[in-house]
């Protein structure tokens, strides 16, 4: 076999891979888009769901989704730039970085349901927490931070050690050139490690059964005390998200309609996370030209 | 490779004014038993260019980068780095302001990712310096003295990685300057150039000479020939000869020096 027909070989075979993935993903989006769009109305939109009779919607849920999205951001990102941090810049090589790495990939290899029935035991039943929106982004960042820490951790490798050098040799402390230089150019990495943990996030259902809960009491959306227990922040309160319910419809759902809230739920979580993801991609590209002077 | 005898050395003290000198400086790499740079003392005169030159993994690198302590997360570092009477080698000194007296330019260009206003300002921000007018005469005086604001002076906001190669290496020459250092290390700074930006930069560096005691490693001995006062030669991890540079290429005592530099070497 010459060369040319050797490379000619490999490079159809690894087009053929790429169009199998891009297949399947396109026939996954396009059915539940395709087969969920038609039920999304703005009522679907904007009533509460019903326990018995067709035609609920998915008010409440959806906005469970987003505030335990943003409720489990707020407790998982800090702690995770916090050890990207140390583990990328500051940790030696030796057996307790070792010892750090280790414990992070055996804790993104648990199972949810894991995860959920530990929250579970342990937030809900041994702190009294109850079934609570804090319960489920605790129990979330668990299953967060693993995947956080280790693409900031990436991301930051990424950014040339020249980079840190050119710092040191300025008289700038480790600190300044990381906050400073550092950062600003892991930013896009950094964006991309919560776009893909934000997505994992909100599509999860089997560690908040145990944690969130799956009831949705009514709302009150003008509300702002969060310490009401009717407030629509308040974070101690069950909360079914949108996954949870779509789970719940199917299997003890007792609607008549269960198949079409289930798809039209569907479509829109695929919706809701699509522009999460451009979303934080058009402000992610603003704040990197902020920072490293445009180009 | 021929075996030369290491022990075998001539090192001269400058008689000019000396800026920096090194007593019995020793390199341990890692947890290595074996010194990468052994007992190296020299003293480099005040306003005047050294060129440190050898083979690769002679040891002068590593030698220059302990100099403002760039090595000490790397390395371990026995023996005296003397600045204005002070021993700088001692954990008790504030490393921080050693390399703002001493500050250095590395082989490879590595401008900050903003611009190149940015590039100059961000070190004097850190250092507390805030008032615009001043941070503005900064910028331009630097780049002046490195050779590039006639070049980028209307593009100050544009990233400083749009620059090529030799304009990203004045500007990191401008960065340091703009800490108005004593001393200025050079790492090979012309190794990643084309020819046309590297006379520039040795022009520039003529010119700097004048205000500042710069210390270079170069692979290059024409260029060691052409613009320095004293060279040191180094060869595993040894400093072999040391005198001024036109003894060094034309009358060497040790043999090789004479066999590097006369390209029968190795």
């Amino acid at each position: 076999m010459t060369p040319h027909q050797s490379d000619r070989i490999a490079t159809q075979l690894i087009n053929l891979l790429v169009g199998i993935v891009v297949l399947i993903l396109l026939f996954l989006l396009g059915d539940i888009v395709l087969s969920g769009f038609p039920h999304i109305s703005w009522h679907f939109l904007t009533s509460p769901s019903s326990s018995f009779s067709a035609g609920g919607g998915v008010r409440d849920q959806l906005f469970n989704s987003l505030y335990l999205l943003v409720l489990t951001l707020i407790i998982s990102f800090p702690l995770a730039l916090g050890s990207a941090i140390y583990l990328s810049e500051y940790a030696g090589d030796n057996w307790f970085t070792g010892l750090i790495r280790t414990a992070i990939e055996v804790l993104s290899s648990l199972p949810s349901v894991v995860v959920g029935l530990f929250g579970y035991l342990l937030f809900v039943i041994e702190f009294h927490m109850g079934f609570s929106i804090l319960s489920g982004a605790i129990a979330l960042t668990f299953f967060n931070l693993p995947l956080l820490v280790r693409s900031i951790e990436g991301s930051l490798h990424a950014v040339p050690n020249s980079q840190r050098e050119a710092g040191s040799a300025l008289g700038l402390s480790n600190w300044r050139t990381i906050r400073g230089i550092i950062l600003p150019v892991a930013l896009p990495g950094i964006l991309t490690g919560i776009i893909l943990s934000a997505g994992r996030v909100f599509g999860e259902a089997a560690a908040l059964i145990y944690t969130a809960g799956q009831s949705a009491p009514l709302l009150d959306y003008s509300n702002w005390n969060p310490t009401s227990s009717s407030s629509f922040l308040n974070p101690m309160r069950p909360a079914e998200t949108l996954a949870v319910h779509i789970w719940k419809v199917n299997t003890e759902g007792v609607t008549p309609d269960a198949v079409s809230i289930s798809a039209g739920a569907s479509a829109v979580l695929i919706i809701v996370i699509l522009i999460f993801n451009f979303g934080a991609r058009a402000i992610g590209n603003q704040m990197y030209k902020k920072m490293t002077g445009g180009k | 490779m021929q075996a030369y005898d290491l022990s075998q050395t001539h090192i001269v003290t400058p008689a000019e004014e000396i800026a920096l000198s090194t007593n019995q400086l020793q390199v341990y790499y890692g947890n290595s038993k074996h010194a990468s740079m052994s007992d190296a003392s020299l003293s480099f005169p005040r306003f005047q260019i050294t060129a440190l030159i050898g083979a690769s993994g002679s040891g002068k690198s590593t030698y220059l980068r302990s100099l403002n302590r760039l090595n000490d997360r790397i390395a371990r570092i026995k023996g005296e780095i003397i600045y204005r009477h002070t021993n700088i080698n001692d954990s008790k000194v504030n490393v921080y302001e050693v390399r703002k007296h001493i500050g250095m330019v590395f082989q490879k260009p590595n401008p900050f990712a903003k611009s190149i206003s940015e590039n100059i300002t961000f070190a004097l921000k850190a250092q507390g310096i805030t008032n615009r007018q001043e941070l503005k005469q900064r910028v331009e005086t630097s780049l002046k003295e490195a050779a590039l604001w006639d070049e980028v002076k209307d593009d100050l906001n544009k990233s400083a990685l749009a620059l090529s190669g030799g304009q990203q290496q004045r500007l990191c020459i401008a960065r340091a300057i703009a800490m108005k250092p004593d001393i200025l290390l050079l790492d090979e700074p012309a190794s990643a150039l084309d020819p046309i930006s590297t006379t520039k930069l040795e022009v520039t560096l003529k010119e700097l000479a004048k205000n500042y005691t710069i210390i270079i490693v170069t692979h290059n001995m024409q260029q060691a020939s052409r613009i320095s006062t004293y060279t040191a030669f180094f060869h595993l991890g040894h400093v072999l000869e040391y005198d001024r540079t036109e003894r060094i290429f034309q009358t060497p005592m040790i043999q090789a020096t004479h066999d590097y530099v006369t390209g029968n070497f190795g």
